[in-house]
């Protein structure tokens, strides 16, 4: 086996086996943080011995094998200096969960603890990018624009919250399941987020690795939780935004606005993947929510093969239905901006601005303004609202896509 | 495990009858439930005395030892065996006191 081979079989062990190793260490040694490092040194000591010895026939058990030796020595080491090791072990549910249509696989217990309410929202991030994800710190905290060290001492208060305020490691019962898995998809979103509409002005205006580690995430959910609704929705939302990732930014590094988009470019599989999700949903007949919206909306987009082929009726209805689950000026935003098709540029515009007092601060309120204004001929309002936009706007492409835009008034 | 369920108060004054009357109903489910260890309201600050005698001789201070607008009104030690029963407890302490609750757990 060449020294790529063996590299590639490391790099796919990691993505599929660190979630099991650590979700099974922490059942059995009661211990995120003792989990966490054990499975860290079983991967380094597989970058250090399959070169040599070869990789193992079934990876993943030789990684969990190795990872609870080393857990085993570290407590002993410990276990010699102090006893409260075994006093702080962490809550486990013997009990198997309610019956509620999921698979009790430890990895579940693993997100669920990770992204507990009792945790702040950029912590949830953090915890679950690593013992989930498998990142490292350096790398959360690159991803993150957070110093190293502030992202170390915020996941290790996690562990030790997790710990000493007894966050049980759980898949929750079934009354709370819904709340509690539309905690996770907003952790996995924000993740997906921040890849795709990248904030910072010193990062690439698309972030692949953040998107791909959020798509890969949710895939593990839904293979794990394969008939809910919402994490079919948010998957496919996903795989929908994504396929357009390649034709959303020009080589010059500015965002391409859908109309103006080379829809040949847009990757194909994955935009049948996530049409294959939302007709999947659709057939259950079940009353979707706001990520199945999301993604039906999508799915609209993505099945016209030019911006004036667009069922615009169809997008503003599905707007109507998401306006009725999540009264949001953001949602009331979007949807005038379907209305500016449906029913022209001055219908859409009355309702944008009655959305100043709440969204005065948010640059994509200023964007659209900015872009009705001009369709109206008024060039001049339409500037001042580019102006606006450009000072809110962090993302780079975004930036340079509103100044064209400013530039090119008459 | 033992957790301390405080109360914050931010001006608001004593419990008003009715709120009595629910923090009542939900002492009495805590004990039948089994979480109950103890309970006590506090009130105001106002009243409070800091006592400091690290250094031979006890200083003796009037007053809260730290001014704030919220301050602790009173609170429960539950016996609970995970933070998710707590939360959920005292989701309905928050409503019953109608203050803002805190939850810590004891070492």
């Amino acid at each position: 086996m060449s020294a790529i081979d063996v590299r590639e079989a490391i790099t796919r062990a990691h993505h599929e086996e660190w979630a099991r190793v650590v979700a099974s260490l922490t059942r059995r040694f009661g211990d995120l943080d003792i989990a966490e490092e054990a499975a860290a040194e079983a991967f380094a000591t597989a970058v250090a011995r399959w070169p040599a010895d070869g990789v193992p026939p079934k990876p993943g058990a030789w990684l969990t094998t190795t990872a609870n030796n080393k857990a085993i020595d570290r407590i002993r080491r410990e276990s010699k200096r102090d006893d409260k090791q075994r006093e702080a072990r962490m809550v486990y549910d013997d009990d198997p969960p309610q019956p509620v249509g999921v698979i009790d696989d430890e990895r579940l217990r693993l997100i669920f603890t990770c992204c507990h309410p009792a945790l702040g929202m950029e912590t949830r991030v953090a915890l679950t990018l690593r013992m989930v994800g498998g990142l490292t710190v350096p790398e959360i905290a690159r991803a993150f624009l957070v110093q190293e060290d502030a992202m170390g001492q915020r996941i290790t208060r996690a562990k030790a919250k997790i710990k000493t305020a007894r966050i049980p490691y759980r898949v929750p019962s079934a009354e709370d399941l819904p709340a509690r898995v539309s905690g996770v998809l907003a952790v996995l979103f924000l993740v997906f987020n921040e890849g795709y509409l990248a904030t910072s002005p010193d990062t690439d205006p698309v972030r692949h690795d953040l998107t791909a580690e959020a798509i890969r995430l949710t895939r593990l959910i839904r293979a794990l939780m394969p008939h809910d609704g919402e994490v079919a929705g948010l998957l496919a939302l996903m795989l929908l935004t994504e396929a357009r990732r390649t034709a959303r930014v020009s080589r010059s590094g500015e965002l391409v606005a859908l109309d103006e988009q080379d829809r040949g470019a847009w990757d194909a599989a994955l935009v049948a993947e996530g049409h294959r999700l939302v007709r999947e949903r659709l057939a259950s007949g079940a009353a979707p929510g706001r990520y199945q919206i999301l993604a039906a909306i999508n799915a609209v987009h993505t099945s016209a093969r030019d911006i004036r082929d667009t069922d615009w009726s169809q997008v503003v209805a599905l707007y109507d239905q998401l306006v009725g689950l999540d009264s949001s000026p953001i949602i009331a935003l979007n949807r005038a901006i379907a209305v500016a098709e449906l029913d022209g540029p001055e219908v859409a515009l009355a309702t944008v601005d009655r959305l100043d007092e709440s969204l005065a601060g948010y640059h994509a309120y200023h964007a659209t303004r900015a872009d009705l204004l001009r369709r109206l001929g008024r060039s001049e309002k339409a500037r001042a609202a580019y102006d606006k936009a450009i000072a809110l706007a962090g993302n780079t492409a975004e930036t340079a896509y509103l100044t064209r835009r400013r530039d090119q008034l008459g | 495990m033992k957790y301390l369920v405080s109360v914050i108060d931010d001006g608001t004054g004593l419990a008003t009858p009715t709120e009595e009357a629910d923090i009542d109903a939900f002492n009495d489910r805590l004990q039948a439930e089994g979480y109950w260890v103890f309970a006590g309201g506090l009130g105001s600050p106002d009243p409070a005395t800091v006592i400091d005698n690290r250094s031979g001789e006890p200083v003796v201070t009037d007053g809260p030892f730290v001014e704030s607008k919220e301050y602790l009104a009173g609170f429960w030690i539950l016996e609970a065996p995970d933070l998710d029963v707590v939360l959920k407890l005292a989701a309905d302490g928050s409503k019953a006191c109608n203050r803002k609750i805190e939850v810590r757990p004891f070492l």
